[in-house]
Formats: structure tokens, sequence, C-alpha cells
């Protein structure tokens, strides 16, 4: 079976390329998926099982907040409310911010970016597909048997305790093989990027959001393994009692802790990286000027990646480590801040006299800046250590996560989404309900996460299922928001669902983008390219001219698909 | 399939997205060498742990080494050298296209880390036997529990006790060494068997003379395995068997 597949992918017939043929109708019936090598059809496998992820976070999300219309309780038992707020974070961290962009418009746009025909170890990158859903069904089965409530941090003892069901050995089964999926999928997008540039394409001639993989890359690879050992550890300290973790055989938590966030404070620049790596591409197009400060924003995400890894210690300043490990983690926590404004300015200063179109995804990366701003700046109250300490596990935790973790990365997702849409379907959806359903996002982003900053500062504990009376307005106002968010989601799944049913063919270049991934059709051929197009910077714009809605741009050079 | 000829000799391995074998050892390159550094942070967890516990309980590892016998560890040691230097020569007999020396030099490295993981098993055995287990499994810290261990079990986990740690005090929760001895070297052990499964592979394809001088990428990325295998060894043995 593998040798076939091989063969019938590394040798593919030359048939000459007709205008119809794409990487969709090139090959048909379920294995032609399933075994596909193709990178643009492993990432349309990725996007499937991103978004019904995001769609089972989302549910659950649902469920907690509507649990929390009512002080006492309004919808399911205690239990059942700590499962859900588990498996909300596990889900939503593991199986869709962690390998949303990377992963799906990552594995279909990288190779296309590079003018190269596909990653450069395909079937890796299938591997890495599969060990994602098995990790992904492990999950689910989690859930069969009855659920996880130690919260997606899973800190022992409490996790490893003895009379424990299956759950946490599957959950930790799981985080293990996601976990290798990443690193394949980083290892993969690295290796590519390094060894598979075009001649004529230096690296500081790539789109950044290469540069923003290639350091997703590097703390994918590099911080991966350690949360691969540290579950491992965990799995066989519930087995054999290890005294590794368990303070009960002489084991120490605190150093799960260190281990755990060794990789998973990392891990939130393997989730924002690439994100940035999308508002870069987005904000240069719309604003018809080439990006302001190239070398600034791709070397701030190199940046960003090596000071990520000195500051796990900012999660964990009330766990009894030493104060002046404390103060020093606090300290080195605001170098982050430095790379992460040098983007936001240049991104700022790329608008500053642009020509902005209010298309679809720079709707989503406008409020990306917003998000992100309040995001950021309430980090800040967060990595001060005396300010932590009261505000540790409380709602302004919460708040401040969603707003970097989700409120951006989303957004960007959805922006990528949008922007590479055409190009991954064929096909163009209505810009007006979906510039709609984006708003719709944003403000009912707002209306749920703000609310949780106030009841944060007065005291509301994260994760309790039950509160004081005195929060009711606050959660209710959360609870509201969180209906408009999952309405504006639902509105537009719709919008693109439509658009593939109805939506008008899409030319090959519809936002007038440099990048080389427009230098092909909509949607691409089965090998991209016949050949790599003459390369002429990713962001100059010169060479390109609009024909008209329909027809889009076309490069004046006379280089057109 | 179609009007081209299946492209013969070395090239037919040269995948469609590469326009060079150059191009393609590169790029395998590159991805083995990262494959190894996210092997070195997978080892690097065991190593703080290592680290934290050795820095917190000094006692238990100096009790634990006299468990760990340095000769097996040095015979091993010698063992993983060797090996590595046929993995690597290997390599070079691949690229030169000499096959009778590839297939010898294959077979040895194969021969040897099966050597590795007897003299292993030995270990293994014996500390199994006598009860030298992980964490609170260990003998010796359930002797003193009350209906934990049998009559027969305790006399056997004493007298198996090394002569040297009869006078020194039982350190407690001395299990935890056990622990990280065993995830170690059953980690690397664990490597040490895909290595050689790898090995068969590659005795498989040099058999149906699928390496020489402009395709011998396999040999050259599972060698790189090899090394860190055997580097990774390099720093278990004197860090578990001789400096208690």
């Amino acid at each position: 079976m593998v040798a076939a597949t091989r063969t019938a992918e590394l040798h593919p017939s030359h048939e000459a390329t007709s205008a119809h043929d794409n990487y969709l109708t090139h090959a048909h019936g379920w294995k032609s998926w399933i075994f596909s090598l193709d990178h643009k059809r492993i990432g349309i496998m990725y996007l499937c099982a991103i978004l019904l992820s995001l769609l089972l976070g989302g549910v659950f999300a649902l469920v907690i907040r509507i649990h929390l219309w009512a002080p006492e309780g309004a919808l399911v038992s205690n239990p059942t409310y700590n499962n859900f707020f588990t498996l909300h974070g596990a889900v939503m961290i593991f199986l869709f911010i962690i390998p949303g962009i990377p992963a799906a418009l990552g594995n279909f746009v990288l190779p296309m970016q590079l003018g190269a025909k596909d990653l450069a170890f395909p079937r890796l990158n299938l591997l890495s597909f599969y060990l994602y859903s098995i990790g992904a069904v492990l999950f689910i089965i989690v859930l069969a048997v009855g659920g996880l409530d130690t919260g997606w941090t899973l800190y022992p003892p409490y996790s490893l305790e003895g009379t424990r069901g299956l759950g946490v050995l599957l959950a930790l089964t799981a985080t293990f093989i996601v976990g290798f999926s990443s690193i394949l999928t980083g290892l993969n997008f690295m290796a590519t990027v390094h060894s598979m540039r075009p001649k004529g394409m230096g690296w500081f001639d790539m789109p950044l959001f290469l540069w923003a993989l290639f350091a997703t890359g590097i703390i994918q690879v590099v911080a991966t393994p350690v949360l691969g050992i540290t579950v491992a550890l965990g799995f066989l300290e519930r087995m054999f009692h290890l005294g590794i973790f368990m303070p009960e055989y002489g084991g120490d938590p605190v150093l799960f802790q260190h281990f755990f966030w060794f990789y998973s404070h990392p891990a939130v620049y393997v989730m924002i990286l690439p994100a940035m790596g999308i508002v870069s591409e987005v904000v240069s197009v719309f604003s018809r000027k080439a990006i302001f400060g190239y070398r600034f924003i791709a070397m701030s995400s190199i940046a960003i990646a090596v000071v990520g890894f000195l500051v796990w210690g900012h999660h964990m300043f009330t766990s009894g480590q030493s104060k002046w490990t404390n103060i020093i983690f606090s300290f080195l926590t605001f170098f982050v801040a430095v790379p992460s404004a040098i983007k936001v300015f240049n991104w700022l200063a790329t608008m500053y006299k642009g020509d902005i179109r209010l298309k679809t995804p720079m709707v989503y990366v406008l409020g990306f800046f917003a998000l992100f701003g309040v995001g950021g700046l309430t980090g800040i109250f967060l990595g001060s250590l005396a300010t932590d300490v009261a505000l540790h596990d409380t709602y302004f935790v919460v708040a401040h996560f969603h707003f970097v973790m989700v409120g951006s990365v989303l957004t960007a997702f959805l922006a990528g989404l949008h922007y590479w849409w055409p190009k991954i379907t064929g096909k163009m959806y209505d810009e007006r309900w979906a510039r709609i359903a984006a708003i719709l996002v944003m403000v009912g982003f707002f209306i749920t996460f703000l609310p949780q900053f106030l009841s944060g500062l007065q005291g509301m504990p994260r994760r309790y299922a039950t509160y004081l009376p005195v929060f009711k307005p606050l959660h209710q106002l959360s609870t509201i928001g969180a209906i408009v968010l999952a309405s504006g989601m639902f509105l537009d799944a719709w919008v693109l669902w439509v658009s593939l049913r109805r939506g008008k063919q899409a030319p090959a270049n519809p936002w007038g983008a440099a990048s080389l991934e427009w230098a092909t059709p909509s949607p691409p051929t089965h090998h991209n390219f016949e050949q790599t197009p003459p390369i002429t910077g990713p962001y100059n714009y010169d060479v390109l001219e609009e024909v008209s809605e329909e027809a889009g741009w076309v490069r004046n050079d006379g280089w057109n698909p | 399939m179609s009007s081209h000829a299946k492209p013969s000799g070395e090239r037919r391995f040269l995948q469609v997205h590469f326009e060079t074998m150059g191009a393609q050892l590169a790029a395998s390159k590159s991805g083995m060498w990262l494959f190894l550094a996210s092997e070195l942070l997978f080892f690097g967890g065991l190593f703080t742990a290592y680290a934290v516990y050795r820095a917190n309980h000094p006692d238990m590892y100096h009790y634990g080494q006299y468990f760990l016998d340095w000769r097996m560890g040095a015979i091993n040691t010698a063992v993983l050298i060797s090996s590595s230097l046929s993995a690597a020569w290997s390599v070079r007999a691949a690229q030169l296209g000499d096959t009778k020396t590839l297939k010898a030099t294959l077979w040895l490295t194969l021969l040897l880390a099966g050597a590795f993981l007897v003299v292993k098993y030995f270990e293994y055995a014996h500390k199994i036997e006598a009860g030298y287990i992980w964490g609170g499994e260990h003998c010796v810290d359930n002797l003193k529990v009350a209906g934990k261990l049998t009559e027969h079990q305790i006399e056997h986990c004493l007298s198996a006790l090394p002569p040297e740690v009869a006078h020194l005090p039982i350190p407690e929760h001395m299990g935890r060494f056990f622990s990280i001895y065993f995830v170690m070297t059953g980690l690397h052990g664990l490597h040490v068997l895909i290595g050689m499964a790898l090995y068969v592979w590659l005795l498989r394809r040099a058999g149906r003379g699928d390496f020489g001088p402009k395709y011998f990428g396999p040999v050259d990325m599972v060698a790189l395995y090899w090394h860190i295998v055997d580097m990774i060894w390099i720093f278990l043995f004197p860090l578990l068997y001789l400096i208690g």
C-alpha cells in the first residue's frame, strides 16, 4: 500500500495539465485523499479536522458559559462542569490552536510561497496528520470513559492519584501522540524553508509568513519533546509509582510544573507566531504598501521564539519556587514585550498612508490589533510579580489568555482562512456577509471577555462551577457575549459553505498579493508550478496590475499562470 | 504509465519535488539534524530530572551506584563506540559503492547493537530478580513496611545487597534512583531496538543494491541516528555508574 502510493505520487503520469485539472480533480475517491502525499490535500484534511475540533471545543465553551448564567449553576452538575472546562481547554489548545494555523493553512501555503512542488518530506507530513487524528480520537474516547476533571494542565498530585479511571492515562497518551505530530510538522517546515528556497530567494526575500512558520518550527522541535517526556513520565508514574512527580513516593509535583511550562509557555508562541505571520501578509496586501521594517519583523519572530524559552517560571509565581527565581522570571518576562511591540509598530507603520482596502481578511486583522493590544497590555499585570500574586488563578488570567490566544490567534486564523480561501477552493465568498460575521465575532469576543477582567479583579476564581451572587451581572454579560460570538462563527461557516456551492470562480490573484502562491491558478494544479515563477519580492506591488474584480490582478512582467 | 521512461539507476529514488539528488540529500540532512535536536530535548527532560534529584538527594545516588556494575557498563560503552565506528564506515562504503563492505559493516553494527542489549538484559534481570526495581516498589524501601514483602522476598533482597552499602544508612525513597536508572536506560534501550530495526531495513535495501555514490542518504541518516544513541549512552554511563 505504501509502496503503491509512493509510486503513484512520486512518479505521476506526465500528462499535459489542462486548464481544468487542479489538485482537487487530479485524483478521485476517498483513498486518493487519505493516502495523499500532496501537501494541499493534507492541508485540507487538517483544516477539516481542525474545524471539527474548533466546533467541539466551542460547544464545550457554550456549555460552560450557559452553566454560569446562574450563581449556583444553570445547566449541568458540578463534576460535569469540571469535565467540560478541562476538555474545552485540552481540545482547543492541543487540537485547535497549536496545529490550527501551521498544520492547516501553513501546510497548504508554505511550499507554494517557496515556489516548490511540495514539502521536503511528504510522507512525514501524512504521518503527522495520522498522529494528529489518533490523538484527537483518543481525546474523544476520554469523554466516553468518564472524562477528565484535572484542568488541561494535568497537575499532579491530583491528576495522578491511584484511584482515577482511564481518563488521565488516555489524555496523557493523546498529548504525547499529538505532540509528536507537532514536532514532525515543525521539523518538516524548517527543513523545507531551509533547503528548498528557489534560486533568487534569499532568507530576507521570503514572505514573512515563512519566517513566522520557521520560528514556530524552532519552538515545536525544541520544546515539544520536553512535553513528550513529561507526559511519558506522568504515565509511568501513574502505572509504576516512580516517585518522580508524586509526593507519596518521594516525588516533586513542582518539577512537573517546571517541565510542563517549559513546553507550554513556548507553546503560546507556537500559537501566536504563525498568527502574526498571517497579519504581516494581510496588512501589507490590503494596504497596497510594502511591509514596513521587514527585517525587524522577521528577526522579532526569531527573538520571540528564543526569549519565549526563558520565561516559563512566570506561570509558577505561587507554586513555592524561590523568591529569586520568581524575580528573575518576572524580569525576563518583560523582554517578550519588546519583539511583540516591534511587530505591532511595524504593522501600524505599514498601514500609515497606505491605500487600505477593508476586505474581510483586513477586517479581521484590524480586530487582531485591538484584541492583541488588550491581551498584551493586560499581560504586563500578570508578568509583574506583585500584581500576579493577587491575580493568579482569577478570571483576570482567563480573560488575558483568551484575548491573546483566542482573540488574536482565532481572528488571525480566520483572516488567513478568508485570505487563502479563494486559492484553496477556487471560489469567492460573499464579502458583505463575511464582514458582518467578522464584526459579530469580534464584538461578541469583547462582550465575553472584557467583563472577565473586572470579575477577576474583584476576586472571581477561575474554574469554579458556582460563584457568589455579586458576580452575576458580569457572568451573564459574558454569556451573552459568547452567544454573539458563536452566532458570528456560525454565520461565517454558512458564508463559506454557500461560497463552495454558489461562489464565483476565483481568479489566480484576487487580492493583488505578490507572494508566489498567487502565481499559480486557483485552485492550484497538482504540482503547484510547472516551473518556479521569476522571483520579484513578496511585497513588491509594482509588478502587479488590477484587470477587473473578476479577473483579479496580473503581473506586468508577462509571467502569469 | 506515460511517454517518459522511468528514471533508471540511482535517480529512480529522486522524488518529484526535488530537482537534483544533492538537493534531496541536503533536505534529508537538515531534517535529520532537527530530529536529533528534538531527541536531545526528549532525553533532556530525563537528564534534568536526574540533576534535580541528585542536587536534592546526593545520599540516594551515593547509595544507589553500588547496585550498578561498572564493568557491565564499561563493556557496553566499548560495544557501542565500536558500533558507531562500523556505522560511520558503512556510510563511507555506501558512498564508494562498495557493497561488500557496506553489507559487512551494516551486519557488524547490527550485531554490536544486539550485544549491547544482551548485556543490558543480564543487568536488568539481576536487578528485577532481587527486587531492586523502580520507585515505591523497590524492595529496600519496603523492608520496614509491614506486610508489603514476604519473608522470602526480604531474605532475597538482603542477600543480594552490595557489600559496600551494608554499613550505610538507607536513604529515604531510595527507589527513585532506580526509577531514574530504569527510565533513562530503558528509553535508551528502546532507541537501540529501533536502531536495530533500521539496520535490518538497510540490510534488505543494501541486498537489493539500492545504495551507491549518488544515493546513500538512508545509510547516512540512520548512522547519524545511531551516533546520537551512542552519545546519549556516553553520558548515561558515567552519570549512573561512575560518579555516585
